[in-house]
């Protein structure tokens, strides 16, 4: 048998060093303002978001870049992370308000979906509230799905929810605040449920990894969400 | 929520010139303030409830829900069951034991021992209390590696318990589905705390 400490954890070089990095130094950077950190590798995932732009985009024009070079060296901070969530929630949201808006769906099926849509929303505000603790929030972004047939937006959405689930799985080391990280948790076995019911729904595995859920770091999660945004 | 502080010397380390539960307030506030009290102060509980048991502990507590779940799902298929369950039960049970091997194996590498398996006693008679019982185990599992995950101290050893909890959280939705009812009972999973969980599970020990 596998051991657990041993499986992969998504970067753990990233994990190493934050173990190293004393918590007090983080939560003395957050009390002094970590949005100024947060705010060059906020630039960098916007970037990263923005579409089929080379990699330089967004870059040059951060603000705080330098200013942020010490947390980034040493993994995401909290607020980069918090907003990270918030822009894959914010997605969520908007794709599902897209989907009951798209008529596609009626009874049973609509159900589910209001009642899934309604939790991302949930999940936007908890996010959103905890990112204005933090610093600034990442802004809602402008988004565009294939709505076509009702069997294409299950499979969609089935694999939108694999993938935010993996996505907070990944963050869950990284997390320097135990109330973040508690809100994080609650969030992720809510998107791992989603991602269940979708995957029976569209005739998939519920747990297509096996026994343990697979962790998605945010370079793996990013490349995946960027074609729904439009800017 | 102050009163059910049970680690007070935590409560104590300064965090640069402030103690802990002035820094966790602190926070809390500040978040309160943004979307209602109602909405942070479950986690502050959380967050000074629980006991700084090591991550050992928390290892040990944990093989034992998945002793229960393993031994739930082989007792349920002893009953015989539909085309429908009895694949989800099979497949469920398998992947509880795959925990049970890898929960007991960490644990062994981190120094400690592993827990013995107590003996299982369940009520159902038939598919269908079988079903609504597993329905209340794997969302008191969820719940209860929720609860437990900000006492883990090692990130290797949370990340293998998000890893596990997602899985709870991927049986409870099926089973939940198959049972007619909403997968995901609100936009955010309870956070249960461990006599919470003794307290649930209790009744089905027999030894």
């Amino acid at each position: 048998m596998q051991n657990l400490a041993e499986q992969d954890q998504g970067d753990p070089t990233a994990l190493r060093e934050l173990a190293d990095d004393p918590a007090s130094r983080k939560h003395f950077l957050k009390l002094m303002g970590g949005g100024l950190a947060g705010a060059s590798a906020f630039s960098l995932l916007l970037a990263a978001c923005g579409g089929s732009d080379d990699e330089s985009a967004g870059t040059t024009s951060a603000p705080a870049e330098t200013t942020g070079t010490t947390t980034a060296a040493s993994g995401s901070s909290d607020l980069e992370i918090v907003n990270y969530a918030l822009t894959l929630e914010y997605i969520e949201a908007d794709f599902y308000a897209k989907v009951i808006e798209s008529g596609l769906f009626s009874g049973a099926s609509l159900e589910l979906i209001k009642a899934i849509g309604d939790h991302e929303a949930q999940h936007v505000d908890a996010l959103l509230g905890t990112a204005k603790t933090l610093g600034d929030p990442a802004p809602k972004p402008e988004t565009t799905f294939p709505l076509e047939s009702a069997d294409a937006v299950l499979k969609l959405a089935a694999t939108v929810e694999n993938l935010g689930a993996a996505a907070y799985l990944g963050q869950a080391g990284a997390i320097q605040d135990k109330e973040i990280l508690a809100a994080a948790i609650a969030i992720h076995s809510v998107e791992a449920r989603h991602a269940a019911a979708l995957n029976i729904l569209t005739g998939q595995s519920s747990t297509p990894d096996g026994a343990f859920a697979k962790p998605l770091s945010m370079d793996e999660v990013l490349p995946q969400v960027t074609p729904f945004i439009v800017s | 929520m102050q009163s059910k502080m049970t680690v007070p010397e935590l409560g104590a380390v300064e965090i640069h010139g402030m103690t802990r539960s002035s820094f966790i307030l602190k926070g809390a506030l500040a978040a309160g303030a943004v979307y209602g009290a109602g909405a942070i102060s479950p986690f502050v509980q959380q967050a000074f409830a629980q006991e700084a048991t090591g991550d050992i502990d928390i290892l040990n507590f944990a093989l034992t829900l998945e002793f229960l779940e393993a031994d739930f799902y082989k007792q349920g298929l002893a009953l015989g069951l539909s085309a429908e369950a009895q694949p989800l039960a099979e497949l469920f049970g398998k992947q509880e034991q795959e925990h049970v091997d890898a929960l007991s194996a960490t644990i062994t590498d981190l120094g400690g021992t592993p827990v013995d398996s107590p003996t299982f006693k369940f009520p159902f008679t038939d598919e269908a209390s079988f079903l609504e019982l597993a329905q209340t185990l794997e969302d008191t599992g969820v719940s209860a590696y929720n609860g437990a995950a900000p006492l883990i101290e090692t990130p290797e050893v949370l990340g293998a318990a998000g890893s596990i909890v997602q899985i709870e959280a991927r049986h409870a939705a099926a089973i939940r589905l198959l049972r007619k009812e909403m997968p995901a009972p609100g936009a955010f999973d309870e956070a249960l705390e461990k006599d919470a969980v003794l307290a649930a599970v209790k009744p089905f020990i027999a030894a």
